[in-house]
């Protein structure tokens, strides 16, 4: 191995990296914000890449379908919710919220799929179907219980995302897509070749770090969302609705795996089961961050993305298996030094 | 009211009977999990199949095993035991294949399987297979490679048995045609970049690469190699033959060989060759069912299958009942003796110690050009 090839390999690992990193901050935000361990979190990467191919087909992108139905599911529920507790004066706000704004985005991409939209708008459009997605899954499956324990979320979380990846069959078929790139540029810079496209996965992830960074630490929303991570009872017992940050962090959740499925979908093939390997990916990057910090599970993040890199060029035959090792003695070195909570969580 | 019990007994009866001169296949694929983007095309040519089966009326019980051998298993051992099937076709993926094999034989109901099964099983009296096996398909590849003198040779395949029955394959023909294997690389069916691998491959400097993935995940390192530049050239192998390989490729693809059965390219042979008058039929009744283009080469084994199976009941009727210990005992002494049957990838040909009874008439070599196959003459 030369200082060439070990450079490339780190290119291929930092943009890996990056997308990891995405799906690392989307698990982190919704398990410290509801206590999920959100297995469908790869799906969102999947559901964006293949809508986006969907729109550039000029097909009717299928995920519509799986919105229209959480939609009415949500609706229901919150429905027969306000009305059991005479609450009716909620009732239009959640109207708008479960049934309006999906059903909007769902007309859009019903009526819009067929013209050749400009690349951005398609990206936008699949941006908002699969942020849609996000809130009404929480509503529909997470909600009723989320006050149940870290164990059972996880087994809800776990049938979700099969449910999910089934659809995706149905929805999208057993073919892989790959999308239009958002820029044909390439430099070379010594023996590297920058495509175009690996700078927006870099500039798009550290944009969407930084922005969390911000959300977080500046806004009443982004400190609410903190305040339920930190302590939930007692975030509400300050006014601050829980089931409302969950829908948030959801929300948040479900754009960030978008996000990362627009950037990563040029780059490769991805199929209806891709999100399963490389959300188990990020969700090594956020065990590694310890599934509360942000900056650690970004850099953990990036070196799974390394060692993947790395890996494949040494011993292809054990790639994965080296990555996945890699989770060892890091849960090692946690349970070491972290105090056991599960008394807690009771 | 005794004129219609009698009316309704008459027809129970004869529902009874047709019942029981039917003859039970069952059939099992993976349409749904990692080889769906297989499995689905194997599963429709059922839908298109006639209702008899070497002349007699036939039903065929379709199950899936979501790629999964535990399930093919579990199915293998259900469609014998409860329904009874006469023939067990499938599975279509090569370790659910594989594991059904134990099943026939513990069960004794002949199996012919619609993908490569691995070397043990291939001896097994009960299995039958369909694809060509990987050495015959790569002997086309590798004589290509001689007529053209390349010497070194980088591979590149899946990290599971599809990926061992290609190198393998290759392995068999490299020494008589003077190849060097210089570089042996792996990746998985869901793998987002190859980066590392593609790297390592290009520091040896092949002179052709070749790959053992199947379906659209075959394309990644093809893609991949020409994104890095490579002039050499790229041989596939007979798992990434559909119109979607095509797709995700793109351009990137343009140039790449691979081996296939003649059906992919029938319009291009010459009418003397014995695979085009089914290739025809198939493709005809195929695409009138799923569009112009559809065809591809997963469907057509499941065709190909269903000629076989035909020929071998029509015989075994003549000796036995279907349902029984004995009919099946017969099916499967017919699929032995099966000579000159003129498929759409092969003339088939079985004996005793040849449960695959393909030769070198059932491969062409095709090359990408313009999105499409094109045959190599």
């Amino acid at each position: 191995m030369d200082f060439t090839i070990a450079a490339l390999l780190t290119q291929d690992g930092v943009i890996t990296g990056a997308v990891y990193a995405l799906l690392a901050m989307g698990i982190v935000l919704v398990f410290s914000v509801t206590r999920v361990i959100f297995v469908p979190q790869g799906d969102y990467v999947a559901y964006a890449a293949l809508t986006m191919a969907a729109l550039q087909a000029g097909k009717t992108p299928g995920v519509i379908w799986l919105l229209l139905i959480l939609s009415v599911l949500a609706t229901l529920m919150e429905l027969t919710q306000h009305v059991r507790a005479k609450n009716l004066r909620k009732i239009p706000r959640a109207l708008t919220q479960y049934l309006g704004w999906p059903a909007l985005w769902i007309l859009l991409a019903y009526f819009l799929a067929p013209v050749q939209l400009p690349i951005y708008v398609q990206a936008a459009l699949t941006l908002a179907l699969v942020t849609c997605l996000g809130p009404l899954l929480y509503r529909v499956a997470f909600q009723p219980a989320a006050s149940a324990s870290v164990l059972v979320l996880l087994i809800i979380s776990v049938a979700v995302h099969l449910a999910i990846t089934g659809l995706g069959l149905i929805f999208f078929g057993p073919e892989g897509s790959r999308t239009t790139p958002y820029s044909d540029a390439r430099f070379s810079l010594g023996p590297l070749q920058i495509t175009g496209q690996s700078i927006w996965v870099l500039a798009a992830t550290a944009l969407a770090i930084v922005g969390l960074y911000l959300f977080f630490t500046h806004t009443l929303r982004g400190k609410a969302l903190q305040a339920t991570a930190i302590n939930r009872v007692g975030a509400q017992l300050m006014g601050i609705r829980s089931n409302e940050a969950g829908s948030q962090a959801f929300f948040l959740s479900a754009m960030i795996g978008g996000l990362s499925g627009l950037l990563i979908a040029p780059i490769t093939t991805i199929f209806y089961d891709t999100g399963f390997l490389i959300g188990l990916k990020g969700f090594v990057a956020a065990i590694v961050g310890g599934l509360f910090s942000y900056p650690l599970a970004a850099m953990g993040a990036l070196l799974v993305g390394l060692i993947e890199a790395f890996a494949s060029f040494w011993a292809s035959a054990f790639k994965e298996v080296l990555v996945f090792t890699l989770i060892l003695p890091v849960l090692l070195w946690r349970s070491l030094r972290a105090h056991h909570s599960e008394e807690d969580e009771e | 009211m005794k004129k219609k019990s009698l009316i309704a007994l008459a027809l129970a009866s004869m529902v009874g009977l047709q019942a029981h001169a039917e003859v039970k296949v069952g059939v099992i694929v993976g349409a749904t999990g990692p080889g769906a983007s297989l499995g689905i095309p194997y599963k429709n040519t059922f839908s298109v199949l006639p209702k008899t089966l070497g002349g007699e009326a036939v039903q065929y019980i379709i199950m899936d095993d979501g790629t999964d051998p535990t399930n093919a298993v579990k199915h293998a051992r259900k469609l014998i035991t409860e329904d009874k099937v006469d023939l067990i076709i499938g599975s279509s993926s090569v370790p659910a294949a594989t594991s059904i094999t134990d099943i026939s034989s513990e069960l004794k109901t002949p199996q012919i399987a619609l993908s490569p099964v691995g070397p043990a099983a291939s001896k097994n009296p009960w299995v039958f297979t369909i694809p060509q096996p990987a050495s015959i398909m790569m002997g086309a590849v590798a004589d290509h490679m001689k007529a053209n003198n390349v010497k070194n040779v980088a591979y590149i395949g899946y990290s599971d048995a599809w990926g061992d029955l290609v190198l393998n394959g290759l392995k068999t023909h490299a020494d008589s045609a003077g190849v060097k294997i210089v570089a042996e690389e792996r990746y998985g069916r869901n793998d987002t970049s190859v980066a590392g691998q593609i790297l390592k491959i290009l520091a040896t400097n092949p002179d052709a690469v070749v790959m053992g993935g199947s379906g659209t995940p075959g394309a990644l390192p093809h893609v991949t190699l020409a994104e890095r530049g490579y002039k050499g050239k790229v041989y596939h192998n007979h798992g990434v033959i559909n119109k979607d390989f095509l797709r995700v490729g793109g351009k990137n693809i343009e140039g790449g060989f691979a081996p296939t059965g003649p059906v992919m390219v029938a319009e291009q042979l010459p009418d003397s060759n014995p695979t085009k008058k089914p290739s025809l039929e198939f493709i005809k009744s195929y695409e009138a069912s799923f569009g112009a283009g559809s065809r591809n080469a997963f469907a057509a084994y499941s065709y190909d299958a269903y000629l076989l199976a035909g020929n071998a009941v029509a015989e075994a009727s003549k000796k036995a009942k279907s349902g029984t210990p004995e009919f099946r005992q017969a099916l499967r002494d017919a699929l032995e003796r099966v000579k000159n049957v003129n498929g759409t990838h092969a003339v088939y040909n079985m004996t005793a110690t040849d449960h695959a009874g393909v030769d070198s008439r059932a491969r062409v070599l095709v090359v990408i050009e313009n999105g499409d196959w094109k045959l190599v003459k």
